[in-house]
């Protein structure tokens, strides 16, 4: 077949390599609204439900009946029931219906009703109840510190770094189980050096992860997975009470916990029984509910690019935050697997979740380049860093990550990495030379880090996990080595699991170890005026990103070497016959120098002056006083002319060339891309405005094409015509000045 | 429970912090002041958190935290033990049901007990027991 050039120039694009499939219930493939899901119903009959979402009780199956039981608020299920889902919905979106309401009215409902709340959503709906429904005021983020030779050194520093950067959560995971020991010590050290108050945690199975969390090497847990059907469940290997009874294992030890969920994961597992994943979804966070969970990992996690093959798979996705959110559970709300190709089409995803702000914009941005990510790469990772940054101060919106200089950079990663040398010395650790500090400060991945004896370490992490030693020890390493405050951080960390204060509903500790959570930092959002604000010092530090710049860092007063004398003759008069009159504007190699293409106005002068000469006529010179107009410059020049040809020059470098008896804004030829003028277009220029006096065809000038010129420098176009503009003395006449080139 | 009982050997319940989470501090660490189960979370304390959250309308999670207090008694080894046990074919009906009444004559864990009996009753219906 015989194809459309530009069909195969977008067939190569980065999102035609994403997958996208149709729907077909029968196989699952549903992001909401299956022909098999229920329709939503409920019967309690003396505080028990008998009854829901069409099944009776007899007919429950596990899930069914722990939600029963466990989750559905019996006082309000016929009352929230009741209610139709196009109200419940507009309620949501409204800025009257506090969130408390809202919370209370949907812990009475069923799986299929919430589905069908959200049916009556569009996205932009669902991202104003998710600004209202959020737990806790301010937005978080959490960000996953791995690196693939599982470099303790590397680990701390990226940690440090991370935490510095604002996350308010780490989470690490380890490629060799027997590592986690040590990247558990890594993130607490390297975290409590960045920030206090940092949470973090190592994701492997549970009895290794509760034996990190009793050494107080961890925090907070989000390995609990729930599955919306029992095969699911089963296929791992976990029952709604088995998960339950976790929950409350972890927080016995005062750990914090989230459950862990998403759309497309049953589909995946094959148990999805015809459902649309959403509607499973909905039975997943009200399971987690049930269970007593404070939050939820979720949105797709790794199953998004499952999801997202599917129509509305994203707006499901969007839709299953909300539904956590307004079930009253923290939301660490994905962006963590790899979402798509196209980086259009992974920062429109995001979007849905940046701009109204989550308790954790990502359950794991990756800190580090993408190779060193052992969560199996990441959607946004290091070097996405900066574009984040720049979406931030675009919108005045705080996404959780903290603009930061590479000198605090590399300075917080060496302190990292003293820290750990230190601690592992006091340990009896192998040893953590300088050289390995210097290149974890500096590293971009960690082949930049010098070989390690990965065998010596294992041995060491695991008598470090089987014996005495524990964070009580590291906080004391660290203090009798003279790192006193990361000392105090650390052990702060255990202070904390002893209060329990940030096992409630969203909670981050800010730098004083203070729990902000749903109950000590609400979300009051009602609309404009309420709410999340960036103010203050956040917005201070969010727009001072560091490749701000002031606009005298821009355009310098001068630099000194406009390559040119300039001499000013007094008042210039009209010429003579054989003379191109060349205006330039008032601030002209007095105030500004240098065009905007970077030639010297020096440059500029003795290439209009060459081409002038080459067609047999004189140039000469006036600088005009009273305009910084470029139209007008070259008009009032034409006026001079003995010739009635005038250029106009801008400061910048804008050119025109004009002919007497034209109206100032009609023209002969105007160049105004001054960033595409180079020395040959200027002789050019010259040479064509003698031809016109001379009745000679013009020739072409030479410009370059660069679509990103006025991208790049209209703010410096900007910055030198307000130069220009101050220049100008009105009614002041043009002045003739005599040239001397500077070479 | 009284505090007294943690320190008698034969109990084998878990020893919680005996000393005031703001008497953790580092000079009380430099003197060795504080021990590892000086930062341990307390029973009483996951009570007073189940208070709060109940208090603020969150009914499931101050459950989860009643059944976390109780859980402050039992060894970690147990725990993992009793974790096992809940998961999918693992237990017969009646090992389940004389885990609950461990739970609760020996760790005062009545909230957990009732939950595993719950769990015993739902793994019967729905084939989750051991054969």
């Amino acid at each position: 077949m015989l194809r459309s050039k530009r069909f195969e120039v977008r067939a190569r694009r980065p999102v035609n390599l994403d997958t996208f499939v149709c729907e077909d219930p029968a196989l699952g493939l549903v992001a909401m609204n299956s022909p098999n899901d229920p329709a939503p119903s409920i019967t309690v009959v003396k505080g028990r439900v008998v009854e829901m979402d069409g099944i009776e009780e007899t007919d429950f199956d596990t899930v069914d009946r722990y939600i029963a039981a466990h989750a559905i608020d019996r006082s309000i299920a016929e009352e929230a029931m009741a209610i139709p889902s196009l109200d419940l919905a507009r309620k949501l979106v409204d800025i009257v219906t506090p969130r408390d309401a809202l919370v209370r009215l949907l812990s009475g409902c069923t799986p299929a009703k919430l589905c069908q709340i959200m049916s009556h959503m569009n996205v932009v709906e669902m991202m104003m109840a998710l600004q209202k429904m959020r737990a806790r005021r301010t937005p978080g983020n959490q960000a996953h510190v791995t690196n693939w030779r599982e470099n303790p050194v590397l680990m701390a520093a990226d940690a440090a770094e991370a935490a510095l950067r604002g996350f308010d959560e780490l989470e690490t995971t380890c490629r060799v189980a027997r590592m986690a020991p040590f990247n558990a010590l890594a993130l607490l050290v390297g975290s409590q050096t960045g920030r206090g108050g940092v949470l973090t945690q190592c994701a492997v199975e549970e009895a290794l992860n509760l034996r990190l969390g009793l050494k107080g090497l961890t925090t907070y847990a989000e390995t609990l997975s729930v599955y919306g059907t029992d095969e699911a469940l089963r296929d791992g290997d976990d029952t709604p009470w088995s998960k339950g009874f976790l929950a409350s294992a972890y927080a016995s030890r005062g750990i914090k916990i989230r459950f862990t969920s998403g759309t497309g994961s049953e589909t995946l597992m094959g148990y999805e029984n015809g459902k649309s994943m959403l509607y499973l979804e909905a039975r997943c966070l009200l399971l987690a509910k049930g269970a007593g969970a404070q939050g939820i990992q979720n949105g797709a996690i790794s199953c998004v690019a499952l999801t997202g093959a599917l129509p509305e798979g994203v707006r499901a996705i969007l839709a299953e935050n909300l539904i956590a959110a307004a079930l009253g559970l923290e939301v660490a709300s994905g962006n963590d697997a790899m979402s798509s190709h196209s980086d259009m089409r992974k920062t429109a995803k995001l979007m849905l979740q940046f701009l109204p702000g989550t308790d954790f914009v990502t359950s794991g941005y990756s800190s580090m380049p993408r190779r060193d990510n052992m969560f199996g790469g990441g959607n946004f990772d290091a070097e996405d860093l900066d574009d984040w940054m720049v979406i931030q101060r675009d919108m005045r919106v705080n996404a959780g990550i903290l603009p930061i200089t590479e000198e605090q950079a590399v300075a917080i990663r060496l302190r990292a990495g003293q820290a750990m040398q230190a601690v592992f010395r006091a340990l009896g650790f192998p040893e953590i030379r300088d050289d390995e500090i210097e290149a974890a400060a500096m590293a971009y991945h960690s082949d930049d880090m010098p070989e390690r004896d990965l065998v010596a370490d294992i041995a060491a992490a695991q008598s470090f996990l089987d014996g005495p030693l524990t964070a009580l020890d590291v906080a004391k390493a660290l203090d009798e080595a003279g790192f006193e405050d990361i000392a105090r951080n650390v052990l702060a960390m255990q202070r904390v699991r002893v209060v329990g204060d940030y096992l409630q509903p969203a909670a981050v500790l800010d730098a004083d170890f203070a729990a902000r959570s749903a109950f000590t930092d609400r979300n009051d959002y009602l609309g404009p005026g309420t709410g999340y604000r960036v103010e203050g010092e956040v917005w201070d530090r969010l727009r001072a990103i560091p490749q701000e710049k002031s606009a005298i860092q821009m355009v310098p007063i001068t630099s000194g070497s406009p390559g040119v004398v300039l001499k000013a003759c007094g008042r210039a008069g009209i010429g003579a016959d054989g003379e191109v009159v060349i205006g330039i504007g008032p601030a002209f190699a007095e105030g500004l120098d240098h065009t905007l293409c970077g030639l010297s106005h020096g440059e500029v002068l003795a290439a209009l002056s060459e081409g002038i000469r080459s067609m047999g006529l004189a140039p000469r010179i006036v600088r005009i006083r009273d305009s910084a107009d470029c139209g007008m410059i070259g008009w009032e020049a034409t006026q001079l002319s003995g010739s009635g040809i005038g250029i106009g020059i801008q400061s910048k470098g804008t050119t025109v060339i004009q002919r007497k008896g034209l109206a100032p804004l009609d023209n002969l030829e105007l160049f105004s891309q001054a960033p595409l003028l180079s020395r040959e277009a200027y002789v050019q220029i010259g040479a064509n405005a003698a031809s016109h006096a001379i009745g000679k065809p013009p020739m072409p000038v030479p410009v370059r094409v660069d679509n990103m010129s006025r991208l790049r420098l209209i703010v410096h176009a900007m910055l030198m015509h307000k130069r220009e503009i101050a220049a100008v003395t009105s009614d002041a006449p043009a002045e003739e000045m005599e040239m001397q080139l500077v070479v | 429970m009284s505090s007294e009982h943690l320190h008698d050997p034969d109990d084998p319940r878990r020893s919680q912090s005996k000393i005031a989470a703001e008497d953790i501090t580092l000079d009380a660490l430099r003197t060795d002041a504080i021990s590892p189960e000086d930062v341990t979370i307390r029973r009483s304390t996951l009570e007073a958190q189940a208070n709060r959250a109940a208090k603020e309308g969150y009914h499931q999670l101050a459950r989860n935290f009643r059944r976390a207090a109780e859980l402050t008694n039992i060894p970690g080894p147990k725990l993992l033990e009793m974790y096992d046990m809940l998961r999918p074919k693992r237990s017969r009906y009646d090992e389940l049901l004389a885990l609950s009444q461990e739970v609760i004559a020996r760790y005062d864990a009545p909230e957990t007990g009732a939950y595993i009996r719950e769990a015993a009753e739902a793994y019967q219906r729905k084939g989750l027991l051991r054969e």
